[in-house]
């Protein structure tokens, strides 16, 4: 008498066979049809303001079924659903939008939260920050990938740089042999913080031709003191618009402390642009470099 | 029958006591009842259909697990078991310290754990890249945990040095010295939010606030299994206690070893209440509350005020947890706010119909 073979190796055999039978017994045409049929447009989460931006740049908003708090460009945005703030997001909060990626920088978390979506089958797509043109090209290139409109998102990275190598070489040319010298205020909270180097804010002054007074002293923020501003003697403020209505208007702006000895306090050279625009190194990107150096040259002038 | 005590005579408006059986039967539902409901609740929607299904599944074992299986095995079902063992270290901890301080004000945060594990928290967020920075991001968040849990036993025991005189400890010592180091870890932490830059201000922002969100299965089953044989430890101080609430000279006359159980008591919950800040964040206010609301209750007998502030404390975290995962979906509020949010109005309504107890 044969011993029959134990459960375990009985399931491995069925399963052995079971699958070119099924194809059998169903037939070619099934699974042609199943090559055939079209995937539907993939779900995106995105937890980044710059990377939401470029989704509607490629037409694909209506794949999009979440962002973040930062994701305010353009307005539509504001109308899909906020899984909050990019760093405290919640993992089954994430997967109640049912999506099929999620596409952010580095700095979404925690990780843990982006560690469960990931082994729920999610796809998550995180993009290194550095500051650079590289940042947009890769952040185009991974929008591209987890909306599957890799054909489209190339043809817009070649748009964009093309506009920028525009943009660089304008700012060159019309730089005129100045160098102003510019700090970088942030002041969303009561708080004022300034800018050294390593920061979108530092990048972006340095891709507009001005001179990070600040920088080579410190890296990232600091708070802002009068002792420090009056030492940078900058000829231009760069800041946000919300960082302005956060103070109170541009008056209140100016009477903070130290400002009123620069040398930028005598013709109020202040050049204040959107926070997502400025420093969200997003699509916008060129354009925001050009109206940096054009608005920092005005008011140097 | 047993005989009634002359002294079961009640005052004219005072209620009866509730019985001891009765007050933890009811704590144990009231746990049943908020595990289940907090099962049920969450962002992503899981009908109670789906969710026996997903029940049969973890028992049968599934070939193919769904999507709701996989959301509630792995996210929601390790963030409830956390949530409960955090109630329940919080709760017994605050009825131990109220119990060992004689004074209804002490909370587990007393004797330094909380901001023990806060000041190692936000060293390692602020400086931990500067002096490790070969630490890899993937490691990033156990290294916080057990740096944060380190950090809380370092404070604890540091405090309960401080209180040692002529060999025995003081506990009066103990509450000025649990002061003196929370008001000194404070002025650390601030220094180092200070030194933060945006990025970690926000990470030390929202670890202060707590959360259940990083509950892993390797954390959760870390911190339920230091939790339980700390609660089970601490229970059996509900006779020493009762006695030292007489006072402590009485209670070493009655034979209780008064040293010992301060001792055992302030090792019971730096581990439990250290476990659970190292993994969680500081969540405040149950361990304060919870042992008041039994209190209220049930009176001051340790014998029920200890498994019953234990088991409120799990109750309370899961009720405010499922508040906090659906009322911003699919964004989520941190738990250190919503435990206020949720217990007060449950501790005023007891106030109102037993204050006259108090």
């Amino acid at each position: 008498m044969t011993t029959m073979p134990s459960p375990l190796n009985r399931r491995d055999t069925l399963r052995l066979f079971s699958l070119p039978a099924l194809s059998g017994v169903l037939g070619l045409p099934a699974t042609a049809a199943l090559a055939q049929a079209p995937a539907r447009p993939p779900r995106i989460v995105s937890v980044n303001g710059a990377m939401t931006e470029i989704v509607y740049a490629l037409g694909a908003e209506k794949q999009l079924v979440g962002t973040d708090t930062t994701s305010l460009f353009p307005a539509a945005a504001l109308q899909t659903a906020k899984v909050g703030y990019m760093r405290q997001l919640s993992a089954e909060g994430l997967l109640s939008l049912k999506p099929d990626a999620v596409i952010g920088t580095t700095e979404a978390g925690p990780g843990v939260v982006m560690d469960q979506v990931r082994s729920a089958g999610v796809k998550v797509e995180l993009v290194e920050a550095d500051h650079s043109w590289g940042e947009v090209q890769r952040k185009v290139a991974a929008v591209g990938r987890a909306t599957s409109r890799v054909a489209q998102a190339n043809a817009l990275q070649a748009k964009l740089d093309a506009e920028w190598a525009g943009v660089l070489a304008a700012v060159a040319a019309s730089k005129g042999g100045r160098k102003p010298r510019a700090i970088f205020i942030l002041s969303h909270s009561s708080s004022a913080q300034v800018s050294g180097d390593k920061t979108a804010a530092h990048a972006m002054m340095v891709f507009a031709g001005l001179q990070n007074a600040l920088a080579g002293s410190f890296s990232a923020y600091r708070p802002m003191t009068a002792e420090s501003i009056v030492t940078a003697a900058p000829d231009v403020i760069v800041t946000t618009v919300q960082g302005i209505e956060a103070s109170g208007g541009l008056e209140k702006f100016w009477a903070r402390p130290g400002l009123e000895m620069t040398p930028a306090y005598r013709r109020r050279a202040v050049v204040a642009l959107d926070a997502l625009y400025l420093i969200g190194f997003g699509p916008r990107l060129p354009q925001a470099v050009t109206e940096l150096h054009q608005a920092a040259w005005k008011v140097t002038a | 029958m047993r005989p009634r005590s002359v002294n079961s005579a009640l005052l004219p408006g005072e209620r009866r006591r509730w019985p001891a059986r009765a007050v933890l039967g009811l704590g144990v539902l009231l746990l049943a009842l908020s595990f289940l409901v907090a099962s049920a609740r969450g962002s992503y929607v899981i009908s109670p259909l789906q969710l026996w299904a997903v029940l049969m599944d973890a028992l049968g074992g599934a070939a193919q697990p769904s999507p709701e299986h996989l959301v509630f095995m792995n996210i929601r079902l390790p963030r409830l078991l956390m949530g409960m063992a955090a109630g329940a270290a919080l709760g017994l901890s605050g009825a131990l310290m109220q119990g060992l301080f004689r004074n209804p004000l002490a909370d587990p945060g007393l004797i330094g754990v909380s901001s023990g594990a806060a000041l190692a928290a936000g060293t390692t967020i602020v400086l931990g890249s500067l002096w490790f920075p070969e630490m890899p991001r993937t490691l990033g968040s156990w290294t916080l945990v057990l740096t944060a849990f380190t950090g809380s036993l370092v404070v604890t025991l540091l405090v309960y040095a401080l209180s040692q005189q002529d060999g025995a400890t003081r506990v009066g010592l103990m509450l000025l010295a649990g002061i003196a180091i929370n008001a000194l870890a404070g002025a650390g932490l601030g220094f180092l939010t200070f030194l933060a830059t945006d990025e970690q201000l926000r990470n030390i922002q929202f670890w202060l606030l707590g959360s259940l969100g990083g509950a892993r299965w390797s954390a959760v089953v870390l911190v339920f299994s230091i939790v339980a044989v700390a609660v089970a430890a601490g229970l059996t101080l509900a006779k020493p206690l009762n006695a030292i609430a007489l006072g402590e000279a009485q209670a070493a006359l009655l034979g209780v070893p008064v040293e010992n159980v301060k001792r055992f008591a302030v090792l019971v919950t730096a581990l439990a209440v250290g476990a659970v800040t190292a993994t969680t964040g500081i969540i405040g206010f149950i361990g304060l509350m919870a042992p008041h609301c039994v209190r209220l209750v049930a009176g001051p007998d340790h014998r029920v005020v200890l498994p019953g502030s234990a088991l409120l404390g799990a109750a309370l975290v899961l009720a405010a947890d499922s508040v906090a995962r659906t009322i911003v979906q699919p964004a989520e509020l941190p738990l250190g706010v919503l435990t206020a949010f949720v217990g007060v109005p449950f501790f005023l309504l007891l106030l109102r119909h037993f204050r006259s107890r108090l």
